[in-house]
């Protein structure tokens, strides 16, 4: 898992993907705050954090579409699945490498908010609970984007996947709110990661929440193993 | 030691292994011959349980390979058909890595150095793998299969697409390796295999059609030799006239060009008639011009090999 977990973190910076996504988030997170914090004159850490959600579903499977397609679509696969590491592990690493490159592109809400506290200082218990949350849906994105990079062989292919199912879970109380059935939009409620994260955002941090998206990480995570896993029957 | 017992891979309908069972020795090098599609990747991404197999076992040191991965991984280095290179790490991260992988406990320095000397990669470890040349990939893939010393190394297909030179330097490098470890080596040529290896297992169609060493697959074809004959004269009375010879079994003219009769004669595997061909040359007035004996080829065996099976 160490050496997988190395591996991957290094080639997030060879291959541009890790420059590009730190770029993408930052540019975006500092618009944000701009928009949300400084120009209104008042500090709204709040406005910001829900705000990052629509970046995330459009960059994170681009963060994660190489994990497994390319090691399969180039045949290094081989040597990671004859070697004397469980499929667990190699999926492990790569998880972890992701989200290490995560954490750095979400931190710099710290030092935004390390910027707005010399106008006013703001609520730390808040930043912090958003911080987790973010932190906690970018697990369960990541996660997913790696699942849908195990499903193909193609790059762009589980880009544009990862990004269709990003979109559903994130999104789907919104299209389930069009519908007229009750029980639909309240179970649509239930599963959306936007309405759990957003809780964090109003700064309530609700343990089922961290719960949700752990879970979702694992599922994904372990399905992941499963594919991979299940295509040596086939 | 590696023993395949029974294996069956189904693809959908088509069963790309049917019921294949073999063992390797300690020390030996086996040597896996068969034409293109006959099952040999299959075969070897069983072995090092790459894939598994639709039935049947694999048993490595007597650890099964689905049972046991890493026990049984641990004892095998595996060069896939396409070496499996990370384009952008250089050489030497590569094989750090492999290194780290494989949780090696060899002191990691001077293990490197030795590989790298074994198999000429001093010139290009800091270079970038995707600028390497093929007989370089190849050999960096085989660096990557000696990493933390295995007992056994799988060879699929290692000299595919590499020059004249480069082949023989692979084939040495393989012979040397064979001193120190068990060797399957997977091949289509079979001179390779003849150079190389100390048993020959032959697969055609996804089954075994041969399992022994070289000499006794060409014995088990020895029972017919053949005369090579090129003779000047009348057809009739030059075909008469070896018919008439005790030991030669069946008489036939493959070609008749101006004059001159290419014949080819079979007689059993013990007689020699080369001495009474002469006489009813010298009885019957016609002149040889030139006479030859041969046995069939592990070429031609092989081909017979895989022929009977398609008809069958
Ligand atoms: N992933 C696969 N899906 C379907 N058929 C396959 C697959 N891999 C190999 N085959 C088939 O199995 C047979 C054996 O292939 P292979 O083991 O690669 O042969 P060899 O290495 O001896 O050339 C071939 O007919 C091939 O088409
Ligand atoms: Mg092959």
């Amino acid at each position: 898992m160490g050496a997988v977990f190395r591996r991957e973190l290094k080639s997030y910076f060879v291959t541009p993907i890790g420059y590009v996504f730190l770029a993408a988030f930052y540019a975006y997170a500092g618009l944000m705050f701009y928009v949300t914090g400084i120009s209104e004159g008042k500090v709204r850490m709040d406005l910001l954090f829900s705000s990052l959600v629509i970046v995330l579903v459009v960059i994170v499977p681009i963060l994660t579409m190489r994990t497994m397609a390319e090691e399969r679509r180039s045949k290094t696969d081989q040597c990671l699945l004859t070697s004397p590491v469980s499929i667990g592990g190699i999926v492990a690493g790569k998880f972890l490498a992701a989200f290490t490159v995560y954490l750095a592109a979400i931190s710099i809400t710290v030092v935004m908010a390390l910027v707005a506290s010399i106008y006013a200082s703001p609520d730390w218990k808040v930043v912090l609970g958003n911080l987790i949350g973010l932190a906690l849906i970018g697990a369960a994105y990541i996660s997913i984007g790696i699942f849908c990079s195990s499903c193909t062989e193609s790059q762009s292919v589980a880009a544009v996947f990862g990004f269709g199912v990003l979109m559903c879970t994130t999104f789907i109380s919104s299209i389930a709110s069009q519908l007229p059935f009750e029980f639909l939009t309240k179970l649509a409620d239930k599963v959306s990661f936007a309405e759990r994260y957003y809780t964090f955002t109003y700064g309530i941090f609700d343990i089922s929440n961290v719960l949700f998206f752990v879970s979702a990480a694992f599922v994904f995570l372990f399905l992941t193993v499963r594919v991979v896993e299940k295509r040596r029957y086939s | 030691m590696i023993e395949v017992r029974n294996i069956t891979k189904r693809y959908g309908a088509q069963k790309a292994l049917d019921d294949v069972s073999f063992s390797v020795n300690d020390g030996e090098i086996l040597g896996f011959l068969g034409p293109n599609g006959a099952g040999k990747s299959t075969a070897m991404n069983i072995i090092t349980g790459y894939i598994s197999a639709t039935s049947g076992k694999v048993l490595v040191d007597g650890c099964d390979v689905l049972e046991q991965p890493m026990k049984a991984k641990k004892n095998m280095g595996y060069l896939p058909e396409i070496p499996p290179l990370y384009e952008d790490m250089t050489v030497k991260e590569y094989l750090y890595f492999i290194y780290d992988l494989k949780k090696c406990k060899l002191p990691k320095i001077s293990h490197m150095k030795d590989i790298c000397s074994l198999i000429g990669l001093g010139d290009v470890y800091g270079r970038l793998i995707k600028n390497l040349s093929k007989g370089y990939r190849q050999r960096v893939g085989f660096a990557q299969a000696l990493v933390g010393d295995p007992k056994i190394l799988i060879l699929d297909e290692p000299t595919v697409g590499l020059d004249p030179k480069q082949i023989v330097e692979i084939r040495d490098l393989i012979k040397k390796l064979g001193k120190r470890h068990t060797v399957i080596l997977s091949s289509h040529i079979l001179p390779e295999v003849q150079a190389v290896c100390d048993r020959i297992v032959v697969i055609n169609r996804g089954r075994i059609v041969a399992d022994d060493t070289e000499k006794n697959i060409l014995a088990g074809f020895d029972d017919e030799k053949n005369i090579y004959l090129t003779a000047q004269g009348d057809k009739q009375s030059v075909l008469d006239s070896l018919e008439a010879i005790s030991g030669a079994q069946k008489v036939s003219c493959k070609k008749a060009k101006g004059g001159e009769l290419e014949i080819v004669i079979k007689s059993a595997k013990d007689s020699d008639i080369r001495r009474q061909v002469f006489d009813s040359a010298a009885k019957g007035g016609w002149a040889i011009l030139e006479m030859r004996t041969s046995k069939p080829t592990l070429e031609e065996i092989f081909i017979r090999l895989t022929e009977q099976k398609e008809v069958g």
